[in-house]
């Protein structure tokens, strides 16, 4: 394998890994795009789906997308519970507040969970065959470019919610500025809910497939990737759709190189850096528009 | 407006104490006279958990047995357990309160060589005998200046024991030339394993041609098994826990790396052929206490799936010999003296526990057999019995 | 008064101490309890007082501990100027980290200095030399309350002055608003680096004491969640308020230490709790109040300023 084959198959890995903090990416811009919370807990409730995925086939002998479909199910009922019973009553409190009862929330989901199914990681059965292809010495594995697919197809279906719909529009309307938009008609209780259903839903897709794909989950298997979808989200701006799928990708590429060209400990201080130079250098993001602060 | 405030600050704040003397209370209460108690200082949460209980698995199935066969000195055994929450500074809280608060005998645990290292003082300080089941790190036992620790003890294999034997493995039985050692960087216990077999694999005349290391926890390693694909080295060297191991078969296969994958005791779990597959396991070998197709080892692994309902893991079986090995000391002492249990650890000999036969060595450290096995077609193949010379 | 204040009660505790009444274990979790004391202090600087939010405490804790444990273990330095220059390196990073990341407001900063702290830890995990992820071992055992109690007097001593100095009360209005702040001629960036470095300073010394104590450090010890925890002293205790900090870090430090014996219901209770608070006293136990504004000690306090005019 000569040099750019090698990098080629870099960014092959970097892509299969960065679809998953795309599908994750997604459900946090939307959530933060409504309510303005970096949503700690996000990352546990992708963790809940893959449980509930895991429990679904094992227990229920269900196949894997009436699985996906249960998990989303259970997840979507699981965001808005959490919204309604610990954000909303803190909707006019400081910001701080709120954050640490996301990260309150956070440390709750992990550790209940880790009382019901125990720290021991659980492994997937077997529910689809290895199917890899072959392109000269590259090797691209079925799943992979399964979970890529998905995530591009719930990435246009929500553009599509989200600019095409009613919902959508209260959504946006709600995200832009939650008083008037009440004042104009718009139940933003209602919109706030639905977009943290969705926002847990997409999470649980990336949970059940996460399992199917690396064949492991365990309690705390949430806790980075949460932080990187975060990363990802704000690498594309934050509140974009679009900006959170490729800014997932383009997470997942970066550590691929930097594991595969420089070390893989380093990955994830890598993954830091450049958030921190996005921030610095363009603050809304690859996809945002700079605004100026309002007085 | 201010009375107010202060009445509920007051409130709060006399509820705290009265709810610290409470405990500080239920805490220092005098061991009954019928009673042994032993301390379990584990990782009961955090991110080693699943070590940390699996252990404390095995070491409650020993006390249990031993209760059940009457007790030890006409005692029964009580096991107080604490979490270290996986951290070395709260390993050194939980001895603390053990020892002080709870009056325990000896210590069993932590399982990972930093939380033990960390309790050391602690327990050397206070006279109390403390047992680690499975840290490997030669450290352990042996200060930084070289002087064995008194009061420190373990009950498995060292690092350089277990390199020694899978470098002398790759290099004679599989005749390889070249190796990639990748290894866990926050692990001492996989660092310290791939420098032994580095440097025992280049005395046998072999060659590493690749190092490479990845995190706990970690899920994707296909970044570096690319890499490592490309060195196209005869043997790779992952000296790992199972969790990771598992992922790494996996996607190593999946990547089309044909090589054998070798790996040491932290491979010897049920959830390493889960996660990977039978298919992709095949042509992996690693090294590891005892074979569970050995007849003097039935005896644990049933009683052990009676109790939980699951097969041990190399966390659970070391943790129950930790136990057979306490037990039998509180024996041999014949008092609960700390002193006394102590001496009798030191001088464990020949002593039949769940995975073999244990001999304590002058630094503290047990001789015991290793085995190596052959991942083949879903089932274990025993391919060599090392016994260890004694030093 | 204040300094009389510290005496007596360490007086008392030490007493207590020489005496058995307080075991070994409480002896310790008091010991820790001033420390985390010291590092809610320096956090509540930053993140109360200045109002910029900051979740990289545990990586300016971490310079702190390596660096002095460097200098006491292969280089034979005394404790005391180990445990200043690990101080001062935590706060010279602070200067160089906050110079160009406390531009950024809000949620942004929260995760750069997360970012920050987490690239810290990962620079230190690739260091040989400290021991790398498995932690550096054979740290002579030199912290004792004694010491914790000075440098937590120090602290607030320190952190209480600056904040009623002119250069305080900068801090405050920038945490007031921003701009307004700016509008009355106040060089905010300046002020905000200022805060920010001090903070990191002060958290730099409790790292080294930290360092001293338990024989072996590693970066597992310094990861976000722990940067979460003293976050989590400081708005409990109330943003804004010393003795919130305080308050904040003997709750969280002693309610974690008495669920030790109930490991698997621990970090519920302390979530649920953690929860429950946010909802009855978002503002924390104190919020912007200290205890020596309350009821009869204000009048005590009170009396006293008078009497010195």
């Amino acid at each position: 394998m000569d040099f750019s084959e090698q990098f080629l198959q870099q960014l092959i890995n970097g892509l299969s890994l960065g679809s998953i903090y795309a599908l994750i990416a997604l459900g946090y811009t939307m959530i933060y795009g409504i309510i303005k919370l970096i949503n700690f807990a996000h990352g546990d409730v992708y963790m809940v789906g893959a449980y509930i995925g895991f429990f679904a086939i094992t227990q229920g002998g269900l196949g894997i997308f009436p699985a996906l479909v249960v998990s989303m199910l259970v997840t979507g009922i699981l965001g808005i519970v959490i919204e309604r019973l610990a954000y909303k009553p803190l909707r006019h409190a400081p910001r701080i507040s709120l954050l640490i009862t996301a990260i309150g929330v956070s440390f709750f989901l992990e550790y209940t969970s880790m009382y019901f199914v125990s720290p021991t990681p659980r492994t997937f059965p077997t529910l689809m065959g290895d199917v890899s292809i072959h392109v000269g010495d590259l090797i691209i594995n079925g799943q992979q470019l399964l979970i890529l697919g998905i995530t591009m197809v719930l990435m246009v279906i929500l553009t599509y919610i989200v600019h095409r719909t009613k919902i959508g529009k209260a959504m946006r309307a709600a995200s832009f500025d939650t008083e008037t938009a009440q004042l104009m008609g718009v139940d933003a209780d209602r919109v706030i809910s639905i977009t943290f259903c969705i926002g847990s839903a997409l999470a649980a897709v990336a949970g059940v497939l996460v399992g199917v794909y690396y064949n492991s989950i365990d309690p705390l298997m949430g806790i980075m990737p949460g932080l990187k979808a975060f990363v990802a989200a704000v690498l594309g701006g934050i509140g974009i759709l679009p900006g959170a799928v490729v800014g997932g990708l383009i997470l997942g590429v970066i550590e691929a190189l930097v594991a595969g060209f420089i070390s893989s400990t380093f990955r994830d201080a890598a993954a830091f850096a450049i958030l921190i130079l996005v921030l610095l250098f363009r603050p809304a993001g690859i996809f945002g528009k700079n605004t100026s602060e309002k007085v | 407006m201010f009375n107010k405030k202060l009445k509920r600050v007051a409130a709060l704040l006399s509820g705290t104490l009265l709810l610290g003397t409470l405990l500080a209370g239920c805490g220092g209460e005098e061991a009954k006279s019928d009673e042994i108690r032993i301390g379990a200082n584990f990782e009961m949460t955090g991110n080693v958990a699943n070590y940390g209980n699996a252990s404390l698995e095995g070491l409650k199935l020993a006390l249990k047995e031993a209760n059940e066969a009457g007790g030890v000195n006409g005692k029964t055994l009580k096991l107080i357990q604490v979490d270290n929450k996986s951290e070395a500074s709260e390993s050194v809280n939980a001895a603390t309160k053990l020892i002080s608060e709870d009056m325990v005998k000896a210590i069993i645990g932590p399982a990972v060589t930093a939380n033990v290292i960390a309790e050391s003082q602690v327990a050397t300080d206070n006279k109390v005998p403390v047992l680690a089941p499975d840290a490997t790190s030669p450290a352990v036992t042996v200060g930084e200046d070289g002087k064995v620790k008194d009061f420190i003890f373990r009950s498995c294999f060292i690092d350089p024991q277990q390199g020694d034997v899978m470098a002398k493995f790759a290099a004679d039985n599989l005749k390889a030339k070249t190796a990639v050692v990748y290894v866990d960087n926050s692990s001492d216990y996989s660092k310290s394993l791939g420098q032994v077999f580095k440097e025992k694999f280049t005395a046998a005349g072999g060659q590493v041609v690749m190092e490479e290391a990845f995190l706990q926890k970690d899920q994707d390693f296909k970044a570096t098994l690319t890499k490592i694909k490309t060195a196209n080295a005869d043997v790779i060297f992952v000296p790992a826990y199972y969790e990771e191991v598992g992922k790494i078969v996996k996607q190593a296969r999946e990547l089309g790396v044909t090589s054998p994958i070798l790996g040491t005791d932290g491979w010897d779990d049920v959830k390493v052929a889960d996660i990977a597959g039978a298919e992709a396991l095949n042509n992996t070998f690693f090294s590891t206490h005892y074979s569970d197709k050995d007849e003097s080892v039935k005896g644990f692994i049933d009683a052990y799936q009676k109790e939980y309902g699951h097969a041990p893991n190399v966390f659970a079986a070391l943790g129950y010999d930790a136990g057979r090995l306490i037990v039998d000391a509180l024996k041999r002492a014949g008092t609960d003296d700390p002193e006394k249990i102590r001496d009798a650890l030191a001088t464990t000999k020949d002593l039949q526990v769940g995975t073999g036969t244990i001999t304590m060595d002058k630094n503290h450290n047990p001789i015991k057999q290793a085995v190596i096995l052959e991942n083949k077609g879903g089932d274990r193949v025993m391919v060599a019995k090392i016994m260890p010379e004694a030093e | 008064m204040f300094l009389a204040l510290g005496l007596i009660v360490f007086a008392l505790l030490q007493g207590l101490m020489a005496a058995k009444i307080i075991g070994s274990f409480w002896q310790l979790n008091i010991t820790i309890i001033g420390i985390n004391i010291i590092l809610a202090a320096s956090l509540n600087l930053i993140n109360g007082y200045t109002g910029q939010f900051s979740l990289g405490h545990a990586g300016f804790m971490a310079v702190g501990a390596y660096v002095s444990v460097v200098l006491t273990t292969n280089f034979q330095v005394p404790f005391v100027p180990a445990l200043l220059v690990g101080g001062v390196m935590a706060g010279l990073l602070g200067f160089l980290i906050g110079l160009p990341t406390l531009r950024l407001k809000g949620d942004y900063l929260a995760i750069a200095t997360l970012g920050l702290g987490e690239i810290i830890r990962i620079v230190i995990m690739n260091i040989p030399y400290v021991g790398g992820a498995a932690g550096f071992k054979g740290i002579p055992h030199h912290t004792t309350f004694a010491w914790v109690f000075g440098f937590m007097l120090l602290t607030l001593f320190f952190i209480k002055n600056f904040v009623n100095s002119t250069h305080g009360r900068a801090c405050i209005a920038i945490r007031e608003n921003e701009i307004a702040a700016e509008a009355m001629g106040i060089n905010t960036t300046k002020y905000k680096v200022m805060a920010f470095t001090i903070g990191a300073g002060f958290a730099g010394i409790a790292g080294g004491l930290f360092a001293h104590m338990f024989y072996i450090i590693s970066p597992a010890s310094f990861t976000f969640m722990q940067s979460f925890n003293y976050l989590i002293m400081v708005v409990l205790g109330g943003l804004g308020s010393l003795t919130g900090a305080i308050a904040g870090a003997f709750f969280v430090t002693f309610i974690s230490a008495a669920l030790a014996s109930v490991p698997e219901f621990r970090m519920i209770i302390f979530a649920l709790l953690l929860i429950l608070l946010m909802f009855y006293r978002p503002q924390g136990l104190f919020g912007y109040v200290e205890i020596t504004h309350l009821g009869p000690w204000r009048e005590f306090f009170l009396r006293k300023e008078r009497a010195k005019r």
